[in-house]
């Protein structure tokens, strides 16, 4: 009996096996990935032409447009884009434009990660007199990006004299509440015991958003952190109005000043140095969103309490 | 170690609640004081101002001879359990125990003993490198325990400290916690909704009902003697049964028209509430009560029969082997099983 249904079942598996996985063709599935790819493709083929282009001279761009096989000047165009001074004063050359990019985008991160925690723990966890209003009008700077107040911003800066520094490209930008509107949401969610233990445990105000809130908010910092560098990395406007001095260019800003001298007349832009340099732009930003990807969605979707 | 004193001490909370009426007691140094009532009685608001976490309203609060009502939490040499443990989630098991101490400046080497020390007693030794998360309930709610050992406080505070856990382990626990905290000697707060748990581990029980104290007393005392139809139906599972009666010429009748054995009246006269717990009566055939049974359920020890005695609900608890029987039966009561209450407002005759 116990062999019958031994084969039994065996020869059952058998015949199953090779129904199971099924040929036919689901073509919801193809659909989907071709939307997909479609999408996919609308993204990546442009950057791919930039990359293309930048192993060009500029006299094949300039009669050609941009390229879709590979040229042989890859080297000659990137060693220039880094490295050859130029602009009106010949102090600016690319590594120095992408220590300023650097300085931006870190900068303007962290920045934003402090100044929003420290608001976010203030609202949170302190009873003051007019928190919601106070939240309220730091929420209401969502809606005033530093390009509406572009104006005022400027006049306040100048009038500070911190045009053409650092200071007066990061901290503008750093006055907006996204940051302490994620960190406000976060912190309520920690659970209230939490602050009552570390309360008995003697952990006063400074200590407990040390001890406890910063390492809690970890894959949170983590998470703005990637958001805010591309964001303050990407910015155009505002370096290139309260920027005049080469010497604090951007990568992005160094782009335009490149085709800039198209428009002056002068001579043929250096479009192969143009796309390298587009490309260069590029670079740290992707590596960011690469290597913090994992923290990134853990810190937007998980909570690790 | 201290005893704890309130003294008229009042809560009311920014919304108008009042969420505990002026309430006085001491508990002595080294006992273990339950409070224990049904969700939002305030046992948790009482135990929250002896920590310091919530300010009183009125009145005194003082830990040993000290008043504490304006000292920080982290000065009143207290530890607090919480029911979700309230674990620091980023620190190992060590860290966690050790945070407190830390703080208050004692040195590293005196830590590492005390944490030592802690967690052998709560055999926590192999998990010290590990976070919480990766810890067992059970494993998590000892390490509670460590955290507020270690400071070596005068006070231990518990709220609810065994809710988050299974059937077992919380028997378990409740043995741990009552056997640790005789052994160390430290006076104790314990909140629970669980008569259960308050009659198993206090030497003391302080029964709250709507932000009033209903009653203070040693277990034996509460369940022996409840000073209110709330105190009785609250404690000791199953309830006591609670029936309308009148009181006359020196005997209780009950609505419907049973004659109640062992009701001692003391003169008085009129309506009153008739308390029997299900175990302090028993089938007999020559017993006093005429009882109707509805529902047997069978609890494994002990089989209850639900039904009615002169038409009002009413339960008996009878040991296993005894056969569960007639739709109808005699029941006796044992002598001085019977507690009498007024109708107002429910206080012991
Ligand atoms: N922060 C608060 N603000 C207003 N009312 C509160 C607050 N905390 C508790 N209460 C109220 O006080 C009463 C007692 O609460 P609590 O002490 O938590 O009860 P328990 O711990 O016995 O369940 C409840 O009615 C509750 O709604
Ligand atoms: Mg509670």
């Amino acid at each position: 009996m116990a062999d019958i249904t031994e084969t039994s079942t065996g020869s059952a598996t058998q015949a199953a096996a090779p129904t199971r996985p099924a040929k036919r063709i689901k073509w919801e599935a193809v659909g989907d990935h071709a939307i997909l790819i479609a999408g996919a493709l609308l993204m990546l083929v442009p950057v791919y032409m930039v990359f293309a282009t930048s192993s060009w001279d500029a006299i094949t761009i300039h009669r050609q447009g941009m390229q879709f096989g590979f040229g042989d000047q890859f080297g000659v165009n990137y060693d220039a884009a880094l490295f050859e001074y130029g602009g009106f004063t010949d102090s600016v050359n690319g590594m120095t434009m992408l220590a300023n990019s650097m300085i931006l985008g870190l900068g303007f991160a962290i920045g934003k990660i402090i100044v929003g925690m420290m608001a976010a723990y203030a609202i949170v966890y302190f009873r003051l007199k007019f928190a919601t209003l106070a939240f309220w009008m730091i929420f209401t700077t969502l809606l005033l990006p530093l390009e509406v107040r572009i104006l005022p911003s400027y006049e306040v800066i100048t009038w500070m004299n911190l045009g053409n520094t650092y200071t007066g490209l990061i901290v503008p930008l750093i006055a907006s509440a996204t940051a302490t509107f994620f960190f406000r949401q976060y912190f309520r969610s920690i659970p209230e015991e939490l602050i009552e233990a570390a309360r008995i445990d003697g952990a006063g105000p400074v200590k407990f958003f040390i001890d406890i809130l910063v390492p809690l908010s970890k894959t949170m910092i983590a998470a703005m952190f990637i958001i805010m560098f591309v964001f303050g990395w990407n910015q155009y406007l505002w370096p290139t109005l309260i920027t005049t001095d080469e010497s604090l260019f951007t990568l992005v800003r160094g782009i335009r000043q490149i085709i800039q001298s198209y428009a002056d007349g002068s001579e043929t832009p250096d479009y192969g140095q143009a796309a390298a340099l587009a490309i260069i732009a590029m670079t740290p930003p992707v590596l960011i969103v690469v290597f913090f990807q994992s923290w990134f969605v853990k810190g937007l979707t998980e909570s690790d309490k | 170690m201290a005893q704890v004193t309130l003294d008229k001490v009042r809560k009311v909370y920014p919304n108008g609640a009042e969420a505990l009426e002026p309430s006085t007691f001491t508990i002595p140094d080294g006992e273990l004081t339950v409070l224990v009532g049904p969700s939002g009685c305030g046992k948790s608001t009482m135990l929250r101002m002896v920590a310091g976490l919530e300010t009183v309203t009125e009145g005194e609060i003082s830990i040993g001879d000290r008043v504490v009502n304006d000292i920080d939490p982290a000065d009143r040499n207290i530890a607090m359990v919480f029911q979700n443990y309230a674990l620091y989630p980023h620190m190992t098991v060590e860290r966690n125990m050790g945070y407190g101490l830390k703080n208050r400046g004692l040195p590293k080497s005196e830590i590492n003993e005390r944490v030592r020390e802690a967690a052998e007693m709560l055999e926590l030794t192999e998990f010290l490198t590990r976070r919480p998360s990766q810890l067992s309930g059970g494993q998590r709610q000892r390490v509670a325990m460590g955290r507020a050992i270690v400071r070596k406080p005068d006070l231990f505070l518990f709220d609810e400290p065994l809710s988050n856990l299974d059937a077992k382990l919380r028997n378990q626990m409740r043995i741990e916690i009552r056997a640790l905290q005789r052994r160390l000697g430290t006076t104790a707060m314990y909140v629970t909704h669980d008569q259960v748990e308050a009659m198993t581990m206090a030497d003391r029980i302080i029964v709250l009902n709507t932000g009033k104290i209903e009653q203070i007393g040693t277990p034996n005392e509460i369940y022996e003697h409840p000073a209110s139809t709330f105190v009785a139906s609250f404690m000791g599972a199953p309830p006591m049964n609670l029936l309308d009666g009148e009181a006359a010429q020196g005997r209780v009748t009950l609505t419907g028209g049973q004659v109640v054995p062992e009701a001692h009246v003391n003169g008085h006269a009129g309506g009153l509430i008739v308390g029997i717990r299900p175990e302090d009566v028993q089938p007999s055939p020559e017993g006093e009560l005429g009882f109707d049974v509805d529902i047997v359920e069978e609890l494994g020890a002990q089989r209850l029969l639900h039904g009615r005695v002169a038409g009002q609900a009413f339960s008996v608890a009878v040991p296993k082997d005894k056969a569960a029987a007639a739709d109808t039966m005699r029941l006796s009561v044992k002598p001085g099983a019977v507690h009498l209450f007024d109708t107002d407002a429910g206080r012991r005759l």
